[in-house]
């Protein structure tokens, strides 16, 4: 067991690639039992800096010290050695489907050698039992891992992190995925971890999950410290600590109630057993659907966009029946679609070729584009890629950079500019914030605030506040139906957001 | 800077400072192997540079080139064609067949050839695309089934002129001269016609695969499917039309391979596969490309075929040929893998 009075610290760390300094002399500490926030935009450092903890990378010069003794780390298994674990922002690798759930409880353990040679599934379960006890987890031991939701998946994996005893857990991101209740969840365990003077290092872009959990901000913009917050947080003066400016809300436009929805829906059932919705949306307007995971949002937007077909009822556009039976025919009349998790949906591996900045934009504008005979248009596509880098500020090495290469932020805004590389009628996002910084989320939305009119915009997000951020009007979904219609207006944001939550929380309890 | 992710998200990209030497060698690497060895072989034997013997390397490569275009279109899309070298055996089979025992003339056998191996292909991608059977597995199973099915109509026996068959009656026909004329002739008596089939059909899939946008929207389709569906491409029928075209350019390398021997073969195939697929994966490193590539695909069998020409005129024995190929893919793999760490 190790003492109780560890203080976990960074002294002067400076880690550069090439010629660009990413961490410079960032110094912090925390106390056991303390929940410090890393706050800070994309490229800021954090990540470096995780790394640089986990034992992932070295640092270029400092230190780390564990109650004032510096330690190396020079692997992540070295860092757990020394009591630093560091659950990854990546929900795919925090554990194996294939094993049960027990067996990824004791994962450390038994790919660390450090169990009995004869390992029977009663000692697992037994084992396991007394992990899971400890981090309260009510959960089916022997089920396989792979059953698991992404929100009990990070449970299991930060559950892990607890049976080795460690001085620090270091939380990537790690509400990214998770809904509101989820969330909840999530902080109820670090509250356990806390109790046990566990000292926790928090990443997240959620000021609502910062607010309700962490001790102490640390701000970090160009790979400096540039502030540290106590409670009770000012989380206003954070933010603008961390991206340098202000960020005012971006400016509504008018009431638009005289606008005719050009999209509307009748008694669709997005499931045999689901509500029915009716909806119209209106042209020039951002709609944004907010609810918990499951809820129906994404389901919504692959109707709409030709995934997949509704079970019962009709959607009319711009008064003519629309019912798409693939996403190439809804492109063709003007309904684009990005989905969720920009890897997963919109970009190709970076030695595909076309996977570069400009072909990305351009792969569905092929045909548009394309000079006769069918040769790709790779002028226009340059210039479109161009005008989009200038437009979004897409920070880059140019037109024919590799994704892979730019921050979370900027690839957002390639995949906001793939679908606005022509014009739509009805543009549907499916979680466009994701993983965006708070600079980079502002320029989306103003991007999206400065469309043709003419042209809707429905966002699916299960974050509130990003809803409150780009919404002219909120629907919150839960069960594959729409249980609240909201247009937001000058009211305190705050206690909106606080209103809005709860609704979205009890959309999971009932 | 340090937020970055590779595509799948694990990988840390490091911007340390490569050698600009070691850049230069890995996006050049192949091209200049192939000059070194060239220049190395016209050093100790002056006969390696007449024209002769270097056309005779490209005449010897050209079907396994064509082999390994259609893998590289298979492997563009995202898929897998193991059942290449059986489609050209196939091929072979159905030529000999068509004019020996049917008495067919040229036009109607390349015809059916080609016919054939676009059926093969229309096979795979019933098995891979409706029936999603894993690619590796399908064409694996493809590879059995053609392979076995080749051997049927002759008993299981090489198709000549005069052969008999199981109930007495023997094969009158002969291979058409028109037919092998496309094995066999010279153009100004100098350039071999498989090796100008292989110019054009390597030309015109080179624009097909770099610059039309179909091309794009195969390697989308390779690259991330999901993601090329939700961009509007036809997945599907890229991906069966990929299965069909690596057919069709297998049953054309077929065609040739017939009209350059003149029988029907059993043996013939043998190892067709593997070097097609060696060509098709040394072309990953040529130009430093970590993908299929039309141009790719060629150098790497043509550096195959330097490889084995200048060394068989060396006179290393013949039994040395797959140890010297595996060690050109592994080394070029090798090159093209390591310098992106």
């Amino acid at each position: 067991m190790h003492p109780i009075s560890t203080v976990v610290a960074a002294r002067n760390i400076t880690k550069s690639f090439g010629s660009s300094l990413v961490l410079d002399g960032v110094s912090i500490a925390v106390d056991p039992g303390e929940v410090v926030a890393l706050m800070g935009a994309n490229g800021a450092g954090k990540s470096t800096l995780v790394k640089i903890l986990a034992g992932v990378q070295p640092p270029d010069r400092g230190t780390v010290e564990i109650a004032g003794r510096p330690v190396r780390l020079s692997t992540p298994a070295a860092a757990r050695g020394v009591g630093i674990v560091s659950v990854h922002q990546q929900v795919a690798d925090t554990g194996i489907g294939a094993l049960s759930i027990a067996e990824n409880l004791l994962l450390d353990d038994i790919c660390g050698g450090r169990v009995p040679i004869v390992l029977t599934p009663a000692r697992i379960l037994e084992r396991a039992a007394r992990i899971a006890e400890t981090a309260q987890l009510d959960l089916d031991l022997p089920a396989p891992f792979s059953t698991l939701s992404l929100a009990n998946r990070q449970l299991v994996a930060i559950a892990r992190a607890f049976s080795g005893r460690p001085h620090m857990v270091i939380l990537d991101e790690p509400t990214a995925s998770l809904s509101a209740v989820e969330s909840q969840k999530l902080f109820t365990l670090i509250d356990k971890l806390k109790q046990r003077g566990i000292a926790v290092l928090f990443i997240s872009h959620k000021l609502a999950d910062l607010r309700r959990i962490a001790d102490r901000a640390i701000v970090l913009r160009h790979g400096r410290i540039v502030g540290e917050f106590a409670r009770p947080l000012d989380l206003g003066a954070a933010t603008t600590a961390m991206i340098g400016r202000q960020v005012d809300a971006a400016p509504r436009r008018g009431p638009t109630q005289s606008a005719r929805a050009s999209l509307e829906l009748h008694g669709i059932r997005l499931r045999v057993e689901a509500p029915l919705i009716n909806l119209a949306i209106i042209p020039g307007e951002i709609t944004v659907v907010t609810g918990p995971l499951g809820a129906g949002k994404t389901s919504l937007l692959e109707m709409l966009f030709g995934v997949r077909q509704p079970f019962a009822g009709t959607v009319t556009f711009s008064d003519a029946p629309w019912r798409p039976s693939s996403p190439a025919r809804a492109i063709e009349h003007g309904v684009f679609m990005a989905g969720e998790d920009r890897w997963r949906t919109s970009f190709a591996p970076s030695s595909t070729l076309g996977s570069d900045l400009a072909g990305t934009i351009a792969l569905p504008h092929l045909r548009a584009w394309a000079r006769p005979f069918g040769f790709v248009g790779r002028s226009t596509e340059l210039a479109a890629a161009r005008g989009a880098i200038g437009r979004l500020a897409i920070v880059c090495r140019g037109p024919r950079d590799r994704l892979d290469h730019l921050s979370g932020g900027n690839q957002q805004k390639v995949v906001l500019a793939r679908w606005q590389a022509r014009p739509s009628r009805l543009l549907l996002l499916d979680e466009p914030f994701h993983g965006v910084d708070l600079g980079a989320r502002h320029d989306l939305i103003e991007a999206l605030r400065k469309m043709d009119p003419s042209a809707a915009v429905l966002i699916a997000t299960s974050d509130v506040e990003e809803a409150m951020e780009a919404a002219d009007r909120i629907l919150i979904m839960r069960e594959h139906g729409i249980v609240a219609d909201h247009r937001t207006g000058q009211e305190n944001l705050l206690a909106r957001l606080a209103s809005l939550e709860t609704l979205a929380a009890g959309a999971v309890g009932a | 800077m340090s937020e970055i992710m590779s595509p799948t998200g694990t990988r840390q990209h490091s911007n340390r400072a490569r050698l600009p030497l070691l850049a230069i060698a890995g996006r050049s690497g192949i091209f200049l192997t192939l000059i070194g060895l060239i220049a190395l072989f016209a050093i100790i034997q002056p006969l390696f540079l007449r024209a002769a013997n270097l056309l005779g390397i490209l005449e010897a490569v050209s079907v396994t080139a064509l082999l390994g275009l259609g893998i590289t279109v298979s492997l563009a899309v995202g898929g897998f064609d193991l059942s290449v070298g059986s489609t050209a055996a196939m091929s072979v089979m159905t030529a000999a067949y068509a004019q020996v025992v049917w008495g067919w003339g040229a036009v109607p056998t390349v015809f059916l050839v080609l016919c054939v191996g676009a059926l093969i292909g229309l096979f795979n991608s019933l098995l891979i695309v409706v029936l999603r059977v894993p690619d590796l597995l399908a064409t694996l199973g493809t590879l059995f089934l053609v392979g076995g099915l080749q051997l049927i109509p002759s008993g299981g026996n090489s198709i000549a002129t005069g052969m008999t068959f199981a109930d007495g009656s023997t094969a009158n026909g002969i291979f058409s001269p028109a037919f092998l004329v496309l094995g066999r002739s010279r153009l100004w008596g100098l350039v071999p016609l498989p090796v100008i089939v292989l110019g054009f059909v390597a030309l015109v899939l080179w624009v097909f695969m770099e610059r039309l946008r179909w091309g794009r929207l195969i390697y989308a389709v390779g690259g991330n499917e999901l993601a090329a569906h939700l961009a509007g491409a036809p997945t599907v029928r890229l991906r069966s039309f990929a299965y069909v075209l690596s057919g069709l350019l297998a049953s054309l390398g077929g065609v040739l391979l017939a009209a350059r021997v003149g029988r029907g073969d059993i043996m013939t195939g043998g190892s067709l596969l593997q070097d097609g697929f060696a060509s098709a994966l040394i072309g990953f490193a040529v130009l430093n490309l970590r993908r299929p590539n039309v141009l790719g695909t060629v150098v790497g069998a043509i550096l195959v075929g330097v490889l084995l020409n200048g060394l068989t005129m060396l006179n290393a024995p013949y039994y040395t040929q797959d140890f010297i190929k595996g060690a050109v893919l592994v080394g070029s793999l090798a090159l093209t893998y390591r310098l992106h760490r």
